[in-house]
């Protein structure tokens, strides 16, 4: 199938001389959730910009449902809904004005039960008379999130949309998302907390510097990258590593009372049952043991500092 | 052609209108009526008719012309500035909407509250002084046509402002000198000949006198001269707006 996002060679330089993008390619494909990750000012919401229709482009070219965003701009921008990053309202207007007017920009006839149903999944319904200054933070942010669904776009861009929301909105905003998802929609999120991207992305994209360091489907850029970590506590300190273990690279740590094992889960031998067989024909005794896999923070980190 | 999306920003803005019909309506009407006591009643008792126009009427269409330009500029500019300065405006931009579609809309609303209010005075006006039409479809050519070019020139201050300083730095430092150097109150032919000379370097001079002459068929330049020109200025805006949606500048820049 072809991809329902086609971003290839996007350049994007600003009239300061930023360049913000350097030859981006990217394929997002029809009903996948990807997370984009990257430190601030990496390009995120520029390529995310650029897809909309906000900002033009240096170079490069974007296809979204096989029409291209600057030339059939009509035909793509219908089939997107944005949520930006910054909280932008027009403070004097109701949340029931606000979106209807969301879903007429985009060139779709009226439909009131559509647009309840959008502020009703959103928890909205009953401030639909209000003024969007009279509402909080949280509740702005679903106002832009029902104003992107408005006219039911078929790929939706979520530009940190969890940025100072509390943890029960963000949960109710994901079953939102879940839901969105399983009606086939596709959805581009990028966000700061990667343990998000990491409970509800299919694929995860790194961008650092205006440039895609890797998209990877993230189960297995989990175990490409995602080591485990075995880590014994000992009953009395060592000053070495004994020789007869120096073929398992362990590292001594905590002033000689633990001994850290790094093992790859994905390969055939993780090679612990023979490791301790070693610890206890060596007489070393053991207080505690413990395991630790490397997060997605952990992976992230390590990319982007490999980059630099 | 997204005719839903221009209904969408034209009755959006309108809503803005509705929403501040206090300030939109009500201070225009007491500013004329202001204007008719002090010109019309106490100094215009002692003022002689001008080229046979009582001196209420025939400042009647300045009046007009002062406030229309005024507030088309305003609303034209504050439309667009507004969701730049708020944010919002990434909404219209990520719409399948062109940039015609943007000007029909937010023009659109911004010259049809011009002509709101310019008609209001034109009411309040005739409460004051009697006046009448000679040429009703000249009086309205003008009056709509200088109400959608200086909308556009209004939208086009709210592109190029990039805060309110600049925003306001038109509407109140260059409109009010054209208006009333422009023979709002007087006709040019009152003044020395060299500031005549110089009067008829400012372009608001033609639209007002244009203006009067479709009221009393009396002119200080023939209405041809200031039909060309408020056609004129109505092709530089276009022209000028075409350049700011082909470059995408201060908008998709």
């Amino acid at each position: 199938m072809a991809p329902i996002v086609s971003v290839s060679n996007l350049s994007k330089t600003y009239a300061s001389g930023f360049k913000a993008l350097k030859g981006v390619s990217l394929d997002i494909e029809e009903g996948e959730i990807l997370a984009l990750l990257g430190p601030n000012g990496a390009g995120k919401t520029t390529l995310i910009s650029i897809i909309c229709g906000i900002v033009n482009p240096s170079g490069g070219t974007v296809m979204v449902g096989g029409h291209d965003v600057v030339r059939d701009f009509r035909e793509t921008r219908a089939m997107i809904g944005l949520v930006p990053q910054e909280l932008t309202t027009d403070a004097f207007e109701t949340v029931w004005n606000t979106v209807t007017f969301s879903r007429g920009l985009h060139g779709r006839k009226p439909n009131p039960d559509h647009i309840e149903k959008v502020l009703k999944d959103l928890s909205l319904w009953d401030k639909k008379d209000n003024m969007l200054r009279e509402l909080s933070g949280g509740m702005k942010r679903r106002v832009l999130i029902a104003k992107a669904l408005s006219h039911e776009p078929r790929v939706l861009f979520l530009d940190e949309p969890t940025a100072g929301v509390d943890v029960n909105l963000r949960k109710s905003m994901w079953d939102v998302v879940e839901r969105l998802r399983a009606s086939g929609v596709t959805i581009i999120l990028t966000t700061h907390y990667i343990e998000e991207a990491e409970e509800i992305a299919d694929r995860i994209g790194v961008i650092n510097g205006g440039e895609i360091l890797l998209v990877e489907d993230k189960a297995a850029l989990m175990s490409k990258l995602g080591r485990k970590q075995l880590r014994v506590d000992l009953a009395h300190p060592l000053d070495d590593v004994p020789d007869v273990l120096s073929s398992y690279n362990l590292t001594l740590e905590g002033d000689g009372h633990c001994l850290i094992y790094d093992y790859d889960t994905s390969a055939e031998r993780t090679g612990i049952t023979t490791l301790l067989a070693a610890l206890a024909e060596a007489g070393i005794r053991l207080k505690d043991i413990s395991t630790r896999q490397s997060s997605l923070e952990d992976i992230f980190v390590e990319i982007v500092g490999a980059g630099r | 052609m997204n005719i839903e999306a221009v209904k969408s920003i034209y009755f959006f803005e309108m809503a803005r209108t509705r929403r501040t019909l206090l300030q939109s309506v009500v201070s225009p009407v007491i500013s004329t009526s202001l204007y008719f006591i002090v010109f019309g009643a106490a100094i215009g008792g002692r003022i002689q008719e001008i080229d046979g126009v009582s001196y209420g009427a025939f400042i009647t269409p300045g009046l007009m012309m002062l406030t229309l330009l005024t507030q088309c500029i305003g609303n034209g500019s504050f439309g667009i500035y507004f969701p730049k300065f708020t944010g919002t405006i990434y909404e219209v931009l990520s719409s399948p909407v062109s940039m015609v579609e943007i000007v029909l809309g937010y023009v659109g609303a911004a010259a049809t509250k011009g002509l709101m209010i310019g008609t209001i005075i034109l009411l309040t006006a005739s409460l004051f002084v009697d006046l009448t039409i000679a040429h009703p479809f000249v009086m309205v050519f003008f009056f709509v046509l200088t109400a959608i070019s200086f909308s556009l020139f209004g939208f086009i201050i709210g592109i190029w402002a990039k805060d309110f300083e600049q925003l306001n730095l038109i509407p109140m430092l260059v409109i009010p000198p054209l208006v009333f150097l422009g023979g709002s109150f007087y006709s040019v032919k009152m003044l020395p000949p060299f500031w005549q000379a110089v009067s008829h370097f400012n372009p608001v001079l033609y639209l007002i006198s244009g203006f009067r002459w479709s009221f009393f068929e009396v002119s200080d330049v023939n209405p041809i001269f200031s039909a060309v020109i408020i056609l004129a200025f109505l092709m530089i805006c276009m022209s000028v707006l075409a350049w700011i949606f082909r470059t995408g500048y201060r908008l998709r820049n």
